[in-house]
């Protein structure tokens, strides 16, 4: 092929080519990418800004105060040893529980394991669940089938019967929960992921990315994943608060954190014992928790909006 | 002159739960360097699954026989892995719909440059410069501005304009565009067809241009290739074709189409409806519309036979006249 432009008789039709400097210049901008385009569109939502700051303030407080609280979360007072209302010249700012342990640094500490929990269980679920999803939706047939077989033996599977025999197996591990609840959160998102793919796959603009010569791996990294990512992402939402609340359950059966160590649910279940007594150990965690989801709704709703490149 | 792509005895036949239907028999076709062929037929004629097939672009229920050879490659029996080095780099295809064929989330220079940095493995700078480059000589203006716009920025010949670009990236020896036309209304189609010419005779390459409107084919093609019910049954110059058509159901196609500078009082229509494929007419699968059709057309299928000006048509009707 020659390098010289096609010229065009038509008038006009040469007009809007830039001039060769201005062309130079244009080169060096760099184009945004889709994630830097999300973050400018999350900006301009405000419920999600406040939801986004709160949380980080909140994870932050929660992994950098403990530092700065006189007591230790384990720490018992023994001048005190019941529940007592928040008294500043002991250093228990928001009062003692009613074995004499500060509130306040056990709601921080509940809530480095809610936060992790959510999150790390959540990231394993969200692997997992999307690259299963999209291989079994796109690959389709055979490879398709043993996945989504082996999916619904893992849904058949009872939940706290897989969970006891990896605490059985492995040990009691604060991490190995963390790998556990992910590994069953991720069967949702697969089957989720899955349908999406289904109808991505006979789209025009899968069929045109493999005429011109995509390999399947790079069609699913670059066509079909960051297409589901709207419905992903707010599914994730969903399984944070949802992953933090079967954190508590298992805290409760004695699988989870184990005490002195805690969890704003564990703190909740211990605060409901004593609500009529001490209603500040429920509603103190119970706040931070609801905060929490709530934001992390508001966040997710407004990630959905931001990666939408439609809704510009 | 060489052909680029050689399209011998092709068959496309799908596995339905009522049995195979074949869409594509027997076609042989080719295309030179340089050329454009048109390739025309009623819906459901088969003329896409043609060259799907030679894309590897085929419905998983299809199987195809015979050769398509790109070169001395046949892309038929080619692998996956194979097919992939080749589609893009030196085969590309034009899709119907632009407002569908573009990745929605992906920038516009990012597709494009996409292509390169698969086939070419080039750095994303390059890619970039060379997207502009195509978007100018697409004449897409402001190319700088709308590499950074998603498709659903565009309007509609704007991203057609953005397919064709996309296609001639890496400058294949081959395009096929499948009615690349359609979807858009009147002026933007004579401005596309206009830049297809000029992408024919800049990059020589070889143009495959499938669609069912005849206008378009007059424009732009060489020579034309009629198909009825999965087989060609006309081919010849776009010249001969449409000045002395031998197979009735080319001259109903061309009757068909309306004109500016004959009077008429309603539009022509040929008789009948296109057969269905699963229950194809015995003989010729034309002749329950056929103006002309006499008993041999009933029993006997014509095949594709070379007349002496280089045109070939499917037609017992000369035959026919001449014995008379």
């Amino acid at each position: 092929m020659s390098d010289a432009p096609i010229r065009d008789s038509r008038p006009g039709a040469n007009l809007s080519v830039p001039n060769a400097a201005a062309l130079d210049k244009a080169a060096d901008v760099e184009g945004r990418s889709l994630w830097q385009d999300a973050f400018r569109r999350l900006q301009a939502n405000r419920a999600a800004m406040i939801s986004a700051i709160v949380l980080i303030v909140m994870a932050f407080v929660c992994f950098v105060g403990p530092v700065l609280v006189p007591w230790s979360y384990e720490e018992i007072d023994w001048d005190i040893l019941e529940a007592t209302p928040p008294n500043f010249d002991t250093g228990h700012y928001l009062g003692t529980d009613s074995l004499g342990r500060d509130l306040l640094a056990r709601i921080l500490q509940g809530g480095q394991v809610s936060f992790l929990v959510g999150i790390l269980a959540t990231s394993v679920a969200l692997v997992i669940g999307v690259t299963v999803g999209a291989t079994a939706g796109f690959m389709g047939g055979r490879v398709d089938q043993v996945l989504m077989r082996f999916v619904d033996v893992m849904y058949a599977v009872p939940l706290m019967f897989f969970i006891i025999i990896l605490m059985v197996v492995f040990g009691r591990n604060f991490y190995l929960m963390f790998l556990a609840i992910g590994f069953v959160e991720w069967l949702t998102m697969s089957r989720i992921v899955r349908g999406q793919t289904l109808t991505l796959k006979n789209k025009e603009f899968i069929e045109a990315a493999r005429a011109s010569g995509g390999s399947t791996a790079s069609i699913i990294a670059r066509h079909i994943i960051p297409n589901v990512l709207g419905v992903v992402i707010v599914y994730v939402t969903l399984t944070i608060p949802q992953v933090i609340l079967l954190e508590s359950f298992l805290s409760f059966l004695g699988l989870g954190v184990q005490p002195p160590m805690t969890s704003w649910g564990a703190l909740i279940a211990e605060g409901a014992q004593e609500m009529e007594i001490t209603p500040r150990t429920l509603i103190l965690p119970a706040v931070c928790l609801s905060t929490t989801l709530f934001c992390f709704n508001f966040l997710g709703d407004g990630l959905r909006d931001a990666l939408d490149p439609k809704d510009r | 002159m060489t052909s680029v792509l050689e399209i011998d005895k092709l068959t496309v036949s799908f596995s339905t739960p009522d049995g195979a239907v074949e869409a594509v028999t027997d076609v042989s076709l080719s295309v030179e360097a340089g050329e454009c062929l048109g390739l025309v037929g009623e819906s459901g004629s088969g003329k896409s699954q043609t060259f799907m097939a030679a894309m590897g672009l085929l419905a998983d229920n299809a199987t195809a026989n015979g050769h398509i050879r790109l070169d001395s490659m046949d892309l038929l029996s080619a692998s996956e892995k194979k097919l992939n080095t080749v589609r893009g780099e030196r085969i590309a295809m034009i899709f119907q719909d632009p407002m569908t064929s573009l990745t929605p989330h992906m920038k516009i220079g990012r597709q494009l440059a996409e292509v390169l940095i698969e086939h070419q493995g080039v750095d994303k700078e390059t890619g970039r410069r060379r997207s502009r480059e195509m978007l100018d000589r697409v004449h897409i203006p402001e190319a700088e501005r709308r590499l950074d716009m998603y498709p659903h920025e565009l309007s509609g010949g704007l991203r057609q304009r953005v397919m064709i670009a996309m296609a001639l990236m890496c400058e294949p020896e081959v395009i096929i565009a499948d009615e690349p036309t359609t979807a858009l209304d009147v002026t933007v189609q004579a401005q596309i067809l206009d830049l297809l010419t000029e992408v024919k005779d800049d990059l020589g390459a070889a143009i495959v241009l499938i669609t069912h409107d005849l206008g378009v084919v007059a424009g732009l093609a060489d020579r034309v290739a009629v198909m009825y019910a999965g087989r060609i049954v006309e081919q010849g110059t776009v010249a001969d074709i449409f000045a002395a058509p031998t197979h009735p159901y080319t001259q109903g196609l061309l009757a068909c189409t309306p004109r500016l500078d004959v009077e008429t009082e309603a539009l022509v229509t040929i008789a009948g409806q296109p057969p269905n494929l699963q229950n194809l007419p015995s003989g010729c699968s034309f002749h329950p519309r056929c103006p002309h059709v006499f008993d041999r057309c009933k029993a006997e299928r014509p095949s594709l036979e070379n007349l002496s000006n280089g045109q070939a048509k499917a037609c017992f009707r000369a035959a026919q006249e001449a014995a008379e």
